[in-house]
């Protein structure tokens, strides 16, 4: 069995007449944190969305786990089962609570027993620090409590990878901090994750690798130390020269 | 002369109240209130009422409106998804279906079911089903529109979260879609439900003996009984009973689903 758990290749996805992604391949070990980085209109946020086929892809492979995501005939729900997903805009359910957010796939989907689903998410409440939750709406939390629930209802189907699509790119500065550290714990557990992000810090001190995107193609990919240590494209040196120094850009 | 802001909008509020004053006292010289009385306010007229017109009036026009409501939101559903389907014949047909039945009035439609379908078919229902399949399809057809709106409101996210999680597309539309449309749309559907009320008064049109009697065909007969309107403004009354305490939970849902639909869409906090 090969250790290679997301391989993408000669992905094209084009909305209309905008090519998005122009041939992406690319691949994420068993235990690895890979970072997408990259301009807005990258188009990385699209390669992570087909990766659980929440876009279909025009062209090319995208296969996850053991699942071939692109084939017609893949058991699309059964494959998602093992690709757990968090949104920039954290996407609980709004009527349910978040006990039962996090129970909901797993009666409905894994037909487990409400008890053994109650203790699995109460114990996945427990990694992202709110227990104490467990009973209120998703609206009485604050965007990072919300971020952190939705992250504990992705582990609570216990995925063998973890989607990351801007996890912290709407939550207020002094929030951000509190998902980042949730994340940095799974991946000291041994998660493997693909994260889309705009964290350079965590891109650095986490990601195993990290791949700089732009205009729709992978332009530079490596460790985080060199990617945006040493970076050895213009495009990364502008884009991160930008990023890591907002106040001092001049165009 | 020149009028200063505060002097226009004193005087544009003088002639609003100087109008109505006037309206009043024409009414009050001009109208014959003896006659007046008599005609709405006679209570040997009202005391034949009653009990009847709330333990059988009244209460027929809720179990009619009941029923009719129910049938009209499960087959109002049923449309709302199939107008969404991805299969074009489902949506072509719930489009003509809910053209149709919006379209012409409901009384065509008691008449069709109370006269027609026995003639043509030769099945003739009891009378409480006949109400409810009337009262229902012409209720479903609003009710679709309604539904098909609300369905449409919920968050795209929230269908790409539920199917994130291995849910069935059909699982996501029952777990996810559904109860959050319908936490959208009760404010419309405590509307549709105010008209169906008014609109069970049609029932009269298939014929009822004394004891299915809803509360307009009951005002009328108190009106040929008692040759007075006392019965109609009683019946009038007792509609009131009904839709106004439903508007009020029409607003009383919107104030609080309003609320919880921002704080539901509400990104940063």
């Amino acid at each position: 069995m090969s250790d290679v758990i997301i391989e993408v290749s000669g992905l094209h996805k084009a909305f209309g007449k905008l090519e998005v992604l122009k041939g992406i391949d690319m691949s994420v070990r068993r235990g690895e944190v890979v970072c997408i980085i990259g301009p807005s209109g990258s188009g990385k946020s699209t390669l992570l969305r087909c990766v659980n086929l929440l876009e279909e892809p025009n062209s090319g492979a995208v296969r996850v786990n053991g699942f071939e995501m692109t084939d017609p005939d893949v058991d699309i729900d059964k494959a998602r089962r093992t690709i757990g997903m968090v949104f920039q805009s954290f996407n609980l359910f709004g009527h349910l609570s978040v006990l039962d957010n996090l129970t909901i796939a797993q009666r409905k989907v894994l037909k487990r027993d409400p008890a053994e689903a109650t203790a699995i998410a109460r114990e996945n409440l427990r990694r992202v620090g709110l227990e104490e939750k467990a009973n209120s709406m998703p609206s009485q939390l604050s965007g990072g409590q919300q971020q952190r629930a939705a992250i504990a209802r992705a582990l609570s189907m216990q995925p063998a990878v973890m989607l990351f699509d801007e996890p912290t790119s709407a939550l207020d500065p002094e929030l951000v901090g509190d998902v980042l550290g949730v994340m940095r714990q799974l991946a000291n557990e041994g998660m493997t994750m693909l994260v889309v992000t705009h964290e350079m810090q965590f891109a650095r001190e986490v990601a195993d690798k990290v791949l700089f995107m732009d205009g729709g193609v992978v332009v530079e990919e490596g460790p985080p130390a060199q990617v945006i240590g040493e970076p050895r494209h213009e495009r990364t040196q502008t884009f991160l020269h930008r990023v890591l120094n907002p106040v001092h850009v001049i165009d | 002369m020149a009028m200063s802001r505060r002097q226009r909008a004193r005087a544009f509020r003088g002639g609003q109240y100087g109008v109505l004053i006037l309206a009043i006292v024409l009414l009050a010289v001009f109208a014959d209130w003896g006659t007046i009385r008599d005609a709405f306010f006679n209570l040997d007229a009202a005391s034949t009422q009653f009990p009847e017109i709330l333990s059988t009036a009244l209460v027929n026009t809720i179990i009619y409106t009941a029923l009719g409501f129910a049938l009209g939101l499960g087959l109002g559903l049923i449309l709302a998804l199939m107008k969404l389907s991805s299969v074009g014949p489902y949506r072509w047909l719930a489009t003509i279906y809910i053209e149709f039945f919006r379209g012409i009035p409901a009384l065509l439609v008691f008449i069709a079911l109370g006269y027609g379908v026995p003639l043509a078919f030769g099945i003739r229902f009891d009378i409480y089903s006949t109400a409810a399949i009337a009262l229902g399809l012409v209720g479903s057809a609003y009710i679709a529109e309604t539904l098909r709106a609300g369905i449409q409101a919920v968050p795209p996210g929230q269908i790409e979260a539920a199917r994130s999680l291995g849910m069935s597309q059909t699982r996501t539309t029952v777990t996810v879609v559904i109860p959050q449309a319908f936490r959208i749309i009760l404010p419309p559907l405590t509307n549709e439900l105010i008209l169906l009320t008014k609109d069970s008064s049609l029932i009269y049109l298939l014929g009822l003996v004394r004891d299915e009697y809803e509360l307009a065909k009951f005002g009328r007969e108190g009106l040929n009984a008692t040759g007075s309107l006392t019965p109609i403004l009683l019946a009038g009354l007792c509609y009131l009973i009904i839709t106004v305490p439903l508007g009020y939970l029409s607003r009383y849902l919107e104030r609080r689903t309003g609320r919880k639909v921002d704080e539901g869409l509400k990104v940063t906090a």
